[in-house]
């Protein structure tokens, strides 16, 4: 870890601290059941493919054609659990500009493009985080965001 | 359409009822359609219709009964449908 200046570094421990402890969080979960995106994938192909994942997401689920599905299922989970959090009142985001980007390391991060990041900033939500598993035929995501104080403009509640 | 929109959720819906004897306004979410079965089905309706739904019709509203479907691909239909 790099060395910062100490004032800095004070500044940035008190907003990780706020985040963690002070902020309001909205939360997103999903099941999916991996057999149904296999036959998807099966049926419908690049057309299911190209609607709904982005080219990072697509060249990050590799593997046995059971292990692609899997993979995908849990990023489609991803993007249904982020929905719940952004519940918009209105459209949908298009499935592409929720993205679940692998890092190196495997761990993944949540980033929002287009319509999704708009809701995002009108809903004073931030900081999203991912969390996907899949365990036999079941893959599942869950997603968490800080909702800004006075945030919470969102009509249902973040059901 | 009709027959057709009846097609595609048999074949994409996963509804645990029979397509066929689904009513025109029958809420197909309490039936049992899931989100992801959803995208199928919107997938495959763009297939056999040739046309494609834009962000704005990307609500569950859009895809939640038979009468539902048929009003949105009359919008995107270069001409207005017959059923």
């Amino acid at each position: 870890m790099s060395r910062r200046q100490p004032p800095f570094e004070a500044a940035a421990l008190e907003a990780t601290v706020r985040a963690a402890v002070g902020a309001r969080c909205a939360v997103g979960i999903d099941l999916v059941d991996i057999d149904e995106v296999q036959r998807s994938i099966e049926t419908l192909g690049d057309a299911y493919l190209d609607r709904l994942f982005t080219e990072h997401e697509r060249a990050s689920c590799t593997g046995s054609a059971r292990a692609r599905a899997a993979s995908f299922a849990a990023r489609f989970a991803a993007k249904e659990a982020a929905l719940k959090v952004l519940a918009p009142s209105g459209p949908r985001p298009e499935w592409r500009s929720i993205e679940v980007v692998r890092l190196p390391h495997g761990a993944c991060e949540l980033h929002l493009h287009g319509t999704a990041a708009a809701l995002a900033d009108a809903g004073g939500l931030s900081g999203f985080s991912v969390s996907l598993t899949h365990e036999a035929g079941y893959a599942a995501a869950v997603v968490v965001a800080a909702l800004a104080q006075g945030g919470g403009a969102r009509p249902d509640g973040g059901r | 359409m009709d027959e057709e929109i009846r097609r595609v959720l048999a074949a994409h819906g996963r509804l645990p009822v029979d397509a066929a004897g689904v009513g025109d306004g029958d809420d197909l979410f309490q039936l049992g359609l899931s989100s992801h079965a959803s995208v199928n089905v919107m997938l495959a309706l763009e297939d056999a219709f040739g046309i494609e739904f834009p962000e704005p019709m990307l609500r569950k509203s859009t895809f939640e009964s038979v009468a539902a479907i048929h009003r949105a691909l009359a919008q995107l239909l270069p001409t207005p449908a017959q059923s």
